[in-house]
């Protein structure tokens, strides 16, 4: 099982540091990155592994988000993979 | 990696177009609940709710949280009550206090199924029904009331149009302290579906199995979008785009009701394939109507914008899920749609356009605020007039309109949220009396020498 988490916002020092930090306290396996700065804004797309994460998949993404909002000043959306998939592929 | 473009395609459709998902419902039979004692009926009927719907809305919001998408209603449609009640031999306005008391207890919004199907006559218990609509509409929050009056196979009941007229009347008169909101729960069908997830129409057909999920997906937010960035394209290209992208809309209704049905432990019905508007703003059917190429939705050309609206959804959509059903189509329910309010209140939306849009869409005049010194009759007339045109045309037509008790035209009806606005709307004054007196079947269509 894998989840998409997906980080927008005005660049600074760290960002991949802190979200991918706050995974591992999960135990959410990052198995992929790719992110872009254009201009300011920062966008980064991460595929996590949630299967062995040891939380609710519901509570992590919800942590996430409010995480991103409160303390980072990033809109973080967290996502089963499953959504994507089913719309994007037959 | 699922590519980079499709994630934020999919993120942009939730969080900026309003994508979302309408409604999950729960289909329960109750027919396992009659019986001679209307209070041990009430309580058979009670406990089988409660037991079977327990978890559906920590189940949905689950889900909502889990994919990130909007499940915007949690409901239920039950067994039509006229075949539940029917050996009470009583009045069936406890029915709809236990479904609404159970309505409340598991934290569904709104429930179905208050209804009658009498499109060929009335068995023992439908007039007994019908009569206690506006009671029970009245005395109940949540509860939803429908009526079947006609059929492609059976023709349509002229006394079923005539009673309704004055239950519709009779329902918005009990309920004038919230603005005659009974007569919204309130719809009268012809050739009515029987796993339709949307309210206030929805209720568990007989030939249903005990439980199931059904799904009502949305966004004519979205369709709305895709159609802006191409502004030039002919109107096969528009076809085609609407196509695509009710294709991506009704892959998530099936992910949402596949994951729902399975952690629910019942099985999974059929996805509605239906663009449901809202009245936020970037939620209207009206707006992509437009967006299509028309000044203002209701002028000439609506007709043919909306057929070819409601085929392309159909089209994307019945590809992308296992088995469709319900109403499936676009809605047009005037007061829930920021775009429809407008053109009502310009002059542009008048109901006779609307009737004709109800020929090519799904559904039919929803939603609609008419003045409220309107006769019954005249009601009745119009009801006869929307079934006449499922029943030729092999659809679901429907009837909710809301009669304005002591306002007129020019005037409005605001209830909020959902529901929406809508300004009173002119009817003809000539009186249809006599036809609506007369009674009797109007004989169903004939099926051959169609050349």
């Amino acid at each position: 099982m894998r989840a998409v988490v997906t980080v927008i916002g005005k660049d600074a020092v760290g960002i991949l540091a802190k979200v991918s930090t706050e995974c591992a306290n999960y135990n959410a396996n990052v198995v992929e990155v790719t992110q872009s700065v254009i201009e300011d804004l920062f966008a980064m797309i991460m595929l996590v592994d949630i299967s062995g994460i040891n939380t609710d998949f519901a509570k992590m993404a919800e942590e996430l988000s409010e995480k991103g909002e409160k303390e980072w000043g990033l809109k973080v959306i967290v996502m089963h993979e499953d959504i994507f998939n089913c719309m994007h592929h037959i | 990696m699922i590519n980079q473009y499709d994630i934020l395609e999919t993120i942009r459709m939730i969080q900026d177009d309003c994508l979302d998902i309408r409604t999950i419902t729960m289909g329960i039979s109750l027919l396992d609940c009659i019986d001679t004692d209307i209070d041990k009926a009430c309580q058979k009927v009670y406990d089988k709710i409660t037991l079977k719907a327990k978890e559906l809305v920590s189940v949905g919001n689950r889900i909502e949280r889990e994919y990130g998408i909007p499940i915007i209603n949690k409901r239920i449609s039950v067994t039509p009550i006229a075949m539940i009640s029917a050996a009470c031999k009583c009045s069936p306005v406890p029915f709809a206090r236990a479904m609404d008391k159970a309505a409340k207890a598991v934290g569904v919004n709104l429930i179905g199924g208050y209804s009658a199907l009498v499109q060929k006559g009335f068995s023992d218990g439908d007039l007994e029904l019908i009569n206690s609509i506006p009671e029970a509409l009245s005395v109940t929050e949540r509860v939803c009331s429908s009526v079947n009056v006609g059929s492609t196979k059976t023709g349509i009941n002229l006394d079923a149009c005539r009673i309704m007229g004055r239950i519709i009347k009779e329902s918005a008169e009990k309920t004038v302290d919230s603005a005659c909101f009974g007569a919204a729960k309130l719809v009268v069908f012809c050739n009515a579906v029987d796993d339709n997830p949307f309210m206030a129409g929805a209720f568990h057909g007989v030939g249903e199995p005990d439980c199931m999920i059904n799904v009502g997906v949305s966004g004519p937010g979205v369709v709305r979008a895709a159609l802006r960035k191409y502004p030039d394209a002919d109107i096969t290209k528009i076809s085609d785009v609407i196509k695509e992208i009710s294709y991506k809309i009704t892959r998530i209704g099936q992910l949402v009701g596949m994951t729902a049905s399975k952690r629910l432990g019942v099985p999974f019905g059929i996805v509605d394939l239906s663009l449901a508007p809202t009245p936020a703003v970037g939620d209207s059917v009206a707006h992509i109507l437009e967006e299509i190429g028309l000044e203002q939705c209701g002028t000439h050309g609506t007709t043919a914008c909306l057929a070819l609206l409601n085929d392309a959804v159909k089209k994307g959509g019945v590809m992308a899920c296992s088995r469709i059903g319900g109403l499936s189509g676009a809605f047009i329910p005037v007061s829930e749609d920021a775009g429809m309010i407008d053109a009502a209140i310009s002059g542009t939306l008048t109901i006779e356009k609307l009737e004709a849009m109800t020929a090519v869409c799904s559904v039919g005049l929803d939603m609609i605020v008419v003045p409220g010194d309107t006769e019954a009759d005249t009601i009745s007339a119009i009801i006869a007039d929307e079934a006449a045109i499922g029943m030729v045309n092999s659809k679901t037509t429907a009837v909710r309109i809301i009669p304005a008790i002591g306002k007129q035209v020019g005037e409005e009806l605001d209830w909020g949220g959902l529901f929406g606005k809508g300004p009173v709307m002119p009817l003809k004054k000539q009186s249809a009396s006599k036809f609506i007196n007369r009674g009797g079947v109007i004989p169903a269509p004939l099926h051959s020498l169609k050349n």
